[in-house]
C-alpha cells in the first residue's frame, strides 16, 4: 500500500509528513530508554525481515497481489516504539534507493504503514494481552488479530488520504481498499503467526510483547513496550 | 542456539528469500494498485524528481540482462543494505542516551 507520488495534494502530503516527523522523532527518543544492548542488532534484523518479505507478492483474488506488511511482527517483537522505527527505515530506504513509494508521499507512506500500523497497532496488542487469557492461544490470537488489523487500518489512513486530497471520493476508495486488504490481511495473519510461533520455539525471549505467566520477566518486557 | 547466532540465521533466511523467491513473486498489482485502476486515478502517479536515477529503481539491479536475476540480486543487496541501516540506526538512537 505504498503511495506514490502524484496521488496525495501537496496539503496533505504535507500534514502527513508534520505528523510523521514529530512521532518519528519522539520513537528515537524512546529508542534511546528501551534500545538496549541485545535490541540493536535485533532491530536491524528485523528491518531487514521485513524488506525481504516485502518483495515477496503473493496472489490474493482476481489478479492482485499482496505482500506481508510485517508492522505487526516487529511490534510483537520490539515493542510499538521501536517497531515504528523498522517501518520508517524500510519505508524510507524503499522510497529513496528503489522508487517505490512516493518521497512527497513519503510522511503519509510512514504515518499509515509505521505509525498506524506498528505503533497503533502495536498498542492495541499490548493492551490485548492485558485483557486477554495468558495463554499460548491468546497470545497467538493477538498476533492474528493484530496483523489483520495493521494491513486493515493502513488501508483505511491511505483510503482518507486519498479522499482528502480530493483524488478519489471516500465512498468509492474505502470499500475497495478495505476489500482487497481484507485478504491481503488474512495472508499477514497467516505468515505472521507461523513467523511468531517459530520464534516463541526457539528465542522466546526475542518476543517483546509476550508475557505467557505473570513472570517477572514477562511483566518487565510489557512494562518496556509499554 | 545463541541470540547472535539465531540473529544471523533470521538474516541469512530473509537473504535467501530475497535473493531466491523475489524473482518468482507475484507481479500483478497490489492492493492500492489494482483500486487506483480500478477507479480511475493510477495514471495519477508519477516518480518524484529524486527517483529518476534511484540506484536500484524498481528492485532490478542495474546492469543485469536477466530480470529474474537483477531482482534477486536488488533483493540480497537490499535486504542487507536496510539491515546496515537499521543497524546504524539503532546504533545511534542508544548512543545519544543523555
Amino acid at each position: 500500500m505504498h503511495i506514490p507520488d502524484g496521488f496525495l495534494d501537496p496539503d496533505v502530503a504535507a500534514a502527513a509528513a508534520v505528523v510523521s516527523v514529530g512521532v518519528v522523532g519522539y520513537s528515537l527518543r524512546r529508542a534511546e530508554h528501551e534500545l538496549d544492548e541485545r535490541r540493536v542488532p535485533l532491530l536491524g534484523v528485523t528491518a531487514a525481515f521485513v524488506f525481504a518479505v516485502q518483495m515477496l507478492n503473493f496472489p490474493v483474488a482476481g489478479g492482485t497481489s499482496g505482500h506481508l506488511l510485517g508492522a505487526a511482527l516487529a511490534a510483537i517483537l520490539l515493542g510499538p516504539w521501536l517497531a515504528c522505527l523498522v517501518m520508517t527505515v524500510v519505508i524510507t530506504s524503499q522510497a529513496f534507493v528503489f522508487a517505490d513509494g512516493g518521497i512527497s508521499a513519503l510522511g503519509a507512506n510512514v504515518l499509515n504503514m509505521g505509525i498506524i500500523g506498528a505503533l497503533g497497532v502495536g498498542y492495541l496488542m499490548v493492551w490485548a494481552r492485558h485483557v486477554l487469557p495468558r495463554t499460548r492461544a491468546g497470545f497467538l490470537a493477538v498476533v492474528a488479530g493484530g496483523s489483520w488489523l495493521a494491513v486493515m487500518a493502513g488501508a483505511t489512513a491511505a483510503s482518507l488520504e486519498l479522499a482528502l486530497s480530493g483524488t478519489v471520493p471516500l465512498g468509492t476508495v474505502l470499500p475497495a481498499m478495505l476489500g482487497v486488504h481484507a485478504l491481503i490481511g488474512i495472508g499477514e495473519a497467516v505468515i505472521t503467526v507461523a513467523a511468531v510461533a517459530a520464534v516463541m520455539v526457539s528465542r522466546p525471549d526475542l518476543l517483546t510483547v509476550r508475557s505467557l505467566r505473570r513472570r517477572a520477566g514477562g511483566a518487565q518486557a510489557i512494562r518496556g513496550a509499554a | 542456539m545463541s541470540r547472535r547466532l539465531f540473529l544471523a540465521l533470521v538474516l541469512a533466511v530473509a537473504v535467501a528469500l530475497a535473493f531466491a523467491a523475489s524473482p518468482y513473486a507475484s507481479s500483478s498489482p497490489d492492493g492500492l494498485e489494482r483500486v487506483a485502476t480500478d477507479k480511475g486515478f493510477v495514471e495519477r502517479g508519477k516518480l518524484h524528481s529524486a527517483q529518476h536515477h534511484s540506484p536500484i529503481a524498481d528492485y532490478a539491479f542495474p546492469g543485469i540482462g536477466d530480470p529474474r536475476l537483477a531482482t534477486g540480486v536488488a533483493g540480497f543487496v537490499g535486504t542487507l543494505g536496510v539491515f546496515a541501516v537499521g543497524y546504524g540506526v539503532a546504533r545511534v538512537a542508544r548512543r545519544t542516551r543523555p
